[in-house]
């Protein structure tokens, strides 16, 4: 059974049309990155997928309609928003005793655990806490909830380098076990490139690129090209061309590496260089930035 | 040779713990509106306060206390548990008004709805808040309150060699708190439609939410007048506000806070009661249904 699957989900705000019929299938097991820019639809596409909102078209998540069971799905499926979401009048005590008390698969001694890692204090009222704390709060409330789905959205918003990183450690080292399955949206794209196992581009509602990173690394090649072998380059029709340091760097869908390792320098390109190629243009467009 | 397969052995999942949602949401309610408690316990303090000062300066004139004096303190029991009432009743209002509004102005409603509670679940909690915990909450403040004068003006006589025996015999306390009991469960049957209303106002209001919860039944009011010089709404909010008495006791008289007067049976077959109850239910089905379908503001 896929994780989630999606068939035509489509959802419009008026003249809006945030997600214009995608269809989406997630494996157990999975990290998938889901890449955008903004309003592109990656939010409401996560709010369909926790219940959040209504859509049109099928939508189902561990098996179930995710806006008629909402309430149950949440026994298997787990969210972090981005920091603002937690109760700022709450205690951390408070918090561990609520979830406690209504989660059915919540473990309050490892959310202990996980805590007594920190500096968090277990009287201390969450708006006492930092941005970075509550983070880690609410990380610690969710590794300890034995979940099949965890999604998060733009989970590391505002926080600073060091809480960004050990965020992503202690999800791969203490929380991921090959068996739960975990989307992200993010803008730090660079932060989760090697954490991924499939990305997802999504663009004005739209996929436009679904693959996995073992496909991601054999498909999509770079190369710098040496001035003289730039023309030739460019006859083999690249995505997408950028100047870097006076020299041109030209990507490749599915190209020969052997052909293009004779113009210069060849390596897999980021996915943030492959968003730039495929969507920067678009995005342009819409935002009415000056190229 | 052979071959061995790495199969992953499959992860041992944490058997469900039994979990009280409901429970857990009223106690949620409780820890973040803090003043549905303290506003009545600092009224029962200000009354004590000035019950106080009334018993030092009868004490200082104090001959005997005759019968006049002491049906006057009596009328004290019966203020304070007025004062105590009406500060419920406006913590009552505020909290309804804020109950679906904050969570979504916080944005907490996101955390909130990544737990397994249902819509429902997290209304009812909501609900009976003002229908249920107040009136008892506002119960035991009242008879704790009554309590400590009671001892206070006991302290008092047996200072001045007097028994306070009359006090404990003739005194109102146990009658009287039936009937507070009596009266609060009254209240709030009868106040329930004003309850489920602020929270569907609270659930559906982005902005300005006492405005939105006060200002449209205002406006029927002076449509219907203005338009076909009749005041029937006006009439029927009336009758929701200060009906329940006449259905609940016998008589209206003075010292009618007599055990006497009570008429529960009269009451609970009363239609009124029932049709604003259907209402209420009416109004908490729509605030789930917004609750399901609003988002953060």
């Amino acid at each position: 059974m896929a994780c989630i699957e999606a068939r035509g989900l489509r959802k419009s705000f008026g003249a809006t049309i945030a997600l214009d019929g995608i269809d989406l299938r997630v494996e157990e097991g999975r990290i998938l990155g889901l890449i955008g820019p903004n309003g592109a639809g990656k939010s409401t596409a996560l709010n369909a997928i926790l219940g959040l909102t209504s859509y049109q078209g099928t939508l189902k998540v561990l098996g179930r309609d995710p806006w008629t069971e909402r309430d149950q799905l949440m026994c298997d499926v787990c969210f972090i928003a981005d920091v603002a979401v937690m109760p700022r009048w709450m205690r951390v005590s408070q918090a561990l005793d609520y979830v406690a008390g209504v989660h059915p698969r919540f473990d309050r001694a490892k959310a202990e655990g996980f805590l007594a890692k920190t500096i968090i204090k277990r009287s201390s009222k969450i708006r006492e806490l930092s941005k970075g704390m509550v983070t880690q709060l609410h990380l610690a409330l969710v590794m300890a909830i034995d979940a099949k789905l965890l999604v998060l959205d733009e989970p590391t918003l505002g926080l600073d380098l060091l809480y960004r990183k050990q965020f992503y450690d202690t999800l791969l080292n203490d929380y991921f076990d090959g068996s739960r399955t975990i989307v992200v949206t993010t803008h730090q794209v660079e932060e989760i490139q090697d954490i991924l196992t499939d990305v997802m581009f999504l663009n004005r509602g739209r996929i436009v690129l679904d693959c996995s990173m073992a496909d991601f690394e054999t498909r999509y090649v770079e190369v710098m090209a040496r001035p003289e072998h730039v023309a030739a380059a460019r006859a083999l029709k690249p995505l997408h061309e950028r100047q870097v340091f006076g020299r041109s760097i030209l990507l490749f869908d599915r190209a020969d590496r052997d052909q293009l390792a004779g113009f210069g320098e060849v390596r897999t390109p980021s996915i943030a260089d492959l968003f730039v190629a495929m969507i920067g243009g678009q995005a342009a467009e819409t935002q009415g930035a000056a190229p | 040779m052979t071959t061995q397969v790495d199969t992953l052995p499959e992860p041992v999942r944490t058997p469900p713990r039994a979990t009280r949602p409901f429970y857990w949401s009223i106690r949620r309610e409780l820890w973040e509106n803090r003043s549905l408690y303290i506003a009545p316990l600092a009224a029962a303090a200000v009354t004590l306060f000035g019950f106080a000062i009334g018993d030092i300066w009868l004490l200082r004139r104090m001959s005997a206390l005759d019968q006049e004096r002491r049906s006057f303190a009596v009328g004290h029991y019966d203020l304070a548990a007025l004062v105590i009432m009406l500060t419920m009743l406006l913590a009552g209002v505020f909290y309804c008004l804020g109950a679906l509004h904050g969570e979504r102005r916080d944005r907490s409603i996101l955390f909130w709805k990544s737990l397994p509670v249902s819509d429902l679940t997290t209304v009812l909690a909501k609900a009976s808040v003002p229908l249920v915990i107040l009136p008892l909450l506002g119960f035991i403040i009242i008879v704790a309150t009554q309590l400590i004068m009671l001892m206070m003006s006991t302290a008092l006589l047996l200072l001045n060699g007097i028994s306070a025996t009359a006090l404990w015999v003739e005194g109102p306390l146990s009658a009287m708190s039936l009937v507070q009991l009596y009266c609060l469960a009254v209240l709030a049957l009868w106040y329930a439609p004003f309850g489920g209303w602020l929270l569907l106002v609270s659930g559906s209001a982005r902005r300005a939410v006492f405005l939105w919860a006060f200002l449209p039944p205002l406006a029927v009011c002076v449509i219907e007048k203005t338009a076909f010089g009749t005041t029937n709404v006006a009439a029927f909010l009336i009758h929701r506000l200060a009906g329940g008495y006449d259905e609940a006791f016998t008589t209206r008289a003075e010292g009618a806070s007599q055990l006497a007067t009570l008429d529960p049976v009269r009451y609970l077959s009363s239609p009124d009661l029932w049709i604003g109850l259907a209402i209420t239910a009416a109004f908490l089905a729509t605030a789930v249904w917004l609750r399901r379908r609003r988002e953060p503001i």
